[in-house]
């Protein structure tokens, strides 16, 4: 792959309170690539995300070892600003979550709160359409983000991570709330996105991670240990020569 | 088959559970409803005839006929306006520090548990304070301003608690979404938090400020004046407010009084009325304004 790295986990460890939820994890995310994290429930896998734009801050109690680095730097170093990361790296959540504001609104949320007000307009139209929600919304721009269906929402709450023209974009299981047509069209948008942005996506479906992703990072709980990334490689290998027989098991749908 | 009888005859009593239930409950309802309707009907029909234009706008008087509340009105209005003024931003204040800001600690316990256990405080023990520190200590005099300041005091937990929990309402997500677009945390409380939960602390500060009217406990310990002759013209000023005017009246033995306190009454409710109606107006145009 002749992508560069866009970001970099390097030995990651991380703990809430006592409880240990990421073990000595390092994988190199490809540029302009979507890059999959699966594994079952409680593995880890959000919180690896969450580590990338450091969301976990938020957490009570929890505690990041370990270094990822992003655009040559550590995110995680003593000068470095979560806001200013937060600016950089995109984030759409599990269930769509527009806030009880406009359309307009949502979209303009992020450039607002960061000063570039300039042109604000014009950043909220392209953003719509790169989200591919433009065609739906471009007559109510100024009524609920609320009136919108789940499959809309969630669009737009991509949509409102585009308008910073984010270098990546992490998604936490994006089409886990949606129906089939909703998830199908995400999935598409994602595609597209790739050509120009860096995706990192946690998803439950095999399948998802299968159709869209590039790259595929399998996560476990073996022997009650939790955040152990077990096999890392392109998404062909892992579905169809994984070195791993957890990893095989997984994708073919045995547990255990 | 036998089983299928038992479940319909289950069902039966059930079913007369379920409505000797729903007559309880509404019962219950009437109570209250009852009670009130009779207060409001005993009140008007004591004082309405004694209730028009020149008692409004009369100074208190040892004769009846000629006696009004002009100096208890604007006693009130102005005690009320400053309390609103003090009481909201250190209210709101001091719930977003908790809620949004204030560490997980002990300390912070300790802080909670104060404020809930203040907003069960009798008022009179808040009059005797503010008699003391603001009246005495700090050299207030028995002003509009200590007043003021001590009903501040005493509204303060219960306006902290309703915003608290009006604050905590908010949903999370909403809060990370506007994190994970860059914002720092007093953006996401001014643009996300606040907006969101205006309309429960409006109501928390309404209920507060509708005890504090008619309060009398309090301002008999910072003695405001019943024989007030002059409108309060600064927060310098000696004043007195509705209740205490009131109470005063009830006091006496003649009958004529008991009619105008009926009439204070029904002025103090009409003032009420027109505050919460206010604030009210104030909610709904946030409520949309926000949603555009």
């Amino acid at each position: 792959m002749a992508n560069g790295t866009a970001l970099e986990a390097k030995n990651l460890e991380l703990w809430y309170g006592g409880f240990q939820a990421l073990r000595d994890v390092s994988l190199a995310v490809p540029q302009k690539r979507i890059t999959a994290i699966i594994g079952s429930s409680g593995c880890g896998k959000s919180s690896l995300l969450r580590c990338f734009n450091r969301m976990n801050d938020l957490i009570r109690g929890c505690k990041v070892k370990g270094e990822v680095s992003f655009a040559g730097k550590n995110i995680y170093a003593a000068d470095a600003d979560p806001t200013d990361i937060r600016f950089r790296i995109g984030m759409v959540f599990q269930k769509p979550n527009p806030f009880p504001k406009s359309i307009f609104d949502n979209v303009a949320f992020g450039p607002r709160v960061n000063g570039l007000t300039d042109n604000l307009e014009e950043t909220v139209d392209r953003a719509l359409h790169r989200a591919a929600l433009w065609d739906e919304v471009k007559d109510r721009l100024h009524n609920s983000a609320l009136e919108l269906s789940g499959g809309q929402q969630q669009r737009l709450c991509i949509a409102r991570a585009l308008a910073l023209e984010p270098e990546v974009i992490l998604m936490d299981e994006p089409c886990s709330a949606l129906d089939p047509q909703a998830t199908l069209k995400v999935e598409d948008l994602m595609g597209v996105l790739a050509e120009d942005y860096t995706i990192v996506i946690v998803t439950h479906n095999m399948q998802q991670a299968a159709r869209v992703s590039h790259m595929t990072a399998f996560m476990n709980m073996a022997e009650d240990r939790a955040g152990v990334l077990v096999e890392y490689g392109p998404t062909p290998q892992i579905f169809t020569t994984p070195k791993n027989k957890s990893t095989e098991d997984y994708v073919s749908g045995r547990f255990g | 088959m036998e089983n299928g009888s038992a479940v319909r005859r289950n069902m039966r009593t059930r079913r007369a559970k379920g409505r000797i239930f729903s007559v309880l409950f509404l019962a219950c309802t009437m109570v209250g409803t009852l009670v009130l309707v009779v207060l409001l009907v005993d009140v008007l029909r004591d004082g309405a005839r004694w209730f028009d234009w020149q008692f409004i706008t009369s100074f208190p008087s040892r004769d009846p006929e000629k006696a009004g509340l002009l100096s208890a009105l604007f006693g009130t209005v102005w005690v009320m306006a400053l309390t609103a003024l003090f009481a909201f931003p250190l209210g709101v204040g001091t719930a977003v520090y908790l809620e949004e800001y204030a560490p997980d600690t002990r300390l912070r316990r300790l802080i909670q548990t104060n404020i809930n256990n203040l907003a069960g405080v009798p008022s009179i023990v808040y009059g005797l304070l503010g008699l003391s520190l603001f009246v005495q200590f700090l050299g207030l005099g028995r002003s509009v301003l200590a007043g003021a300041l001590t009903l501040t005091l005493m509204s303060l937990p219960v306006i902290i608690i309703a915003a608290q929990e009006a604050i905590r309402s908010v949903p999370e997500t909403h809060r990370l979404g506007a994190f994970a677009l860059g914002a720092a945390r007093w953006q996401v409380v001014r643009k996300i938090v606040l907006p969101s939960a205006l309309p429960g602390i409006l109501t928390g500060t309404i209920l507060a400020m509708s005890r504090a009217i008619g309060e009398a406990a309090v301002l008999i310990a910072i003695s405001a004046l019943v024989y007030l002759t002059f409108i309060p013209t600064g927060p310098q000023d000696r004043f007195t407010v509705l209740p205490i005017q009131i109470y005063n009246w009830v006091s006496r033995p003649q009958d004529e009084f008991q009619h105008l306190a009926a009439a204070g009454i029904i002025l103090l409710l009409i003032v009420l009325l027109g505050m919460n109606a206010a604030a009210i107006i104030v909610r709904n145009r946030y409520q949309k304004s926000s949603e555009e």
